[in-house]
């Protein structure tokens, strides 16, 4: 179990102290799988690192199976680090070594026999799908290939812990699922737990039990993923669930002038009855849909939708009243210029 | 001049140039590697006066010309080869020289070493000297050779000016035949083969350093 206790960390920068985190508390149980998302600079990085200690706390504690990280020698603290192990967005292989000797690595800083060790990384190489890569050398591996050799390289050390910083975004959507699947896989299999930092969204609803959002160097939000997606309280949850602030991005200056528009919000409204066709069947009329950026969680609907209204304004009327209507529903007017 | 005389005059340059580089070597590159690892951000981070004493060290030794440096390690030269002319008195100079310089390309070589790298070594438990000769040296090995090279073919043609102080080898025949014999001819033959030993050294160094580098495996 990793908790993480009233964690704390200031940059001393030149023109000033920056604070990256501020009194972060999380608790990570153990085998699962733990989703830490945050927008770029909400300090999801900063955070990782305090976990292995890469970078230190200013204040509060880091506390592993009952061992507070930051009161341990160096020595002790390089030991501990071989059950903590790492994951990169940039994969940060040695490019002068080829995959099993990059896999062997940290089993060589360990002091394992070179025999035992590549005879490791060789069931390694079959367990992440690339037996044939072993005297490959990474410039000749796609990115996909390379996170592979850099998870096995993880695994090397039968580590209790993989933190994962970003390890998908440097990837294309089709290898982020074949990595995630394959990070879900060794977390059921070796009942490793994992911490997965990143900023996207898709991330954690294809992998992760439980989620914290962080934003500006806080904890705003944190639970089990379904509830956290299905009832985004914080501004910054929201902003996460559904992307561009949950208003479908459209150019309005693209409307014609006395076009009747409106802003439908879904939040958390059911998605077993459709709004658009049930206008048309109840109340017989007719929406056009201009845009949409919506998404399903567990059978709620989040995010907006644009849709042009009949010219009559009757029907228009009679269309936002019954729309405003429905639970979880809300509709604004949209002026052109 | 005879062809043995050429021929036993390219060999005192060769043994004279790989000896000083070997040495300048073994003194620059535990130095280069603590300008870079001895960083405030390095791996093994030194006091910053200590820092600033070597890089001040480095720089002054870089800036005395190589004629005045010669005869300014006279008294380490007696100390270290029991005299201060001819050829083997050379190496001392010449490594005085070229360690420095040494020093600072290992620098540069080793700071071009993606930092993601370093910090997937210390996150997988590597000792600062495992990630020294395991990770920081090895990665950068290509540059180094390449580095090394750069040396190499520095010190050759400043062993040709230790001719000055009695030293052999080509320099010393193009000094003292070509020069204050006014013999031209021997002039330009001691030059052509002094370029074409930087060409072989050169065309060699790039050859291993580009061999070396799996980087460039496709």
């Amino acid at each position: 179990m990793i908790e993480i206790k009233h964690l704390s960390k200031t940059f001393q920068m030149k023109d000033g102290a920056v604070n990256a985190l501020h009194d972060i508390n999380l608790t990570i149980p153990d085998g699962s799988i733990y989703g830490i998302i945050g927008m770029s600079g909400a300090g999801k990085s900063t955070l990782v690192r305090c976990i292995n200690l890469l970078e230190r706390p200013t204040e509060g504690s880091v506390v592993i199976d009952g061992t507070a990280m930051e009161t341990l020698s160096a020595a002790q603290l390089r030991e501990r680090r071989r059950d903590i192990t790492m994951i990169f967005q940039q994969f940060n292989l040695l490019m002068q070594r080829s995959c099993l000797k990059n896999i062997c690595f940290p089993m060589e800083l360990a002091g394992v026999k070179k025999a035992d060790a590549e005879k490791r990384a060789k069931e390694l190489l079959d367990v992440v799908g690339l037996p044939d890569k072993a005297n490959a050398y990474p410039a000749q591996l796609s990115g996909g290939q390379k996170q592979r050799i850099a998870i096995a390289r993880a695994l090397a050390t039968d580590p209790k812990v993989l933190l994962c910083d970003e390890a998908t975004s440097a990837l294309d959507p089709n290898t982020t699922h074949a990595i995630l699947t394959l990070i879900k896989d060794i977390n059921k299999k070796l009942g490793i737990t994992v911490v997965v930092i990143t900023h996207q969204m898709s991330v954690v609803e294809e992998i992760c039990d439980q989620v914290a959002i962080l934003d500006g160097g806080v904890v705003v939000e944190q639970g089990a993923v379904a509830e956290i997606f299905s009832n985004p309280k914080t501004a910054a949850a929201k902003r996460l669930v559904a992307p561009n602030g949950g208003s479908a991005a459209r150019d309005l200056s693209s409307f014609a002038p006395d076009d009747h528009v409106v802003r439908v919000t879904f939040n958390g409204s059911s998605t077993a009855k459709p709004l658009v066709a049930s206008l048309a069947a109840e109340k017989g009329i007719l929406v056009s849909v201009l845009s949409a950026d919506t998404r399903d969680l567990n059978g709620q609907c989040y995010g907006s939708m644009l849709l042009k209204l009949p010219a009559d304004v009757e029907q228009a009327k009679q269309a936002a009243a019954y729309m405003r209507g429905q639970p979880g529903v809300t509709v604004e007017e949209v002026t052109g210029e | 001049m005879s062809i043995a005389d050429y021929g036993f005059a390219i060999w005192e340059t060769f043994y004279v140039t790989a000896l000083s580089t070997a040495f300048a070597l073994v003194l620059g590159l535990p130095l280069g590697v603590l300008l870079v690892a001895g960083d405030k951000d390095g791996v093994l981070p030194l006091p910053s006066w200590l820092m600033h004493i070597l890089n001040i060290v480095i720089n002054i030794l870089r800036s005395v010309p190589f004629l005045i440096l010669m005869i300014c390690v006279f008294p380490l030269t007696r100390a270290i080869v029991g005299t201060t002319v001819g050829t083997k008195a050379t190496i001392v100079p010449l490594v005085v020289a070229a360690f420095p310089f040494v020093a600072r390309l290992v620098e540069t070589s080793l700071r071009e070493l993606d930092e993601g790298v370093v910090e997937a070594a210390q996150s997988m438990g590597a000792t600062p000297f495992q990630i020294i000769t395991k990770v920081m040296i090895p990665e950068c090995l290509p540059g180094l050779i390449s580095s090394m090279t750069t040396a190499l073919t520095t010190i050759l043609g400043y062993s040709a000016m230790s001719g000055v102080i009695g030293g052999g080898g080509l320099g010393k025949i193009a000094l003292s035949y070509g020069y204050y014999r006014y013999q031209t001819d021997i002039m330009i033959v001691c030059v052509v083969l002094l370029v074409l030993m930087v060409q072989v050294f050169q065309s060699v160094g790039t050859w291993w350093a580009n061999k070396s580098d799996k980087r460039l495996r496709k």
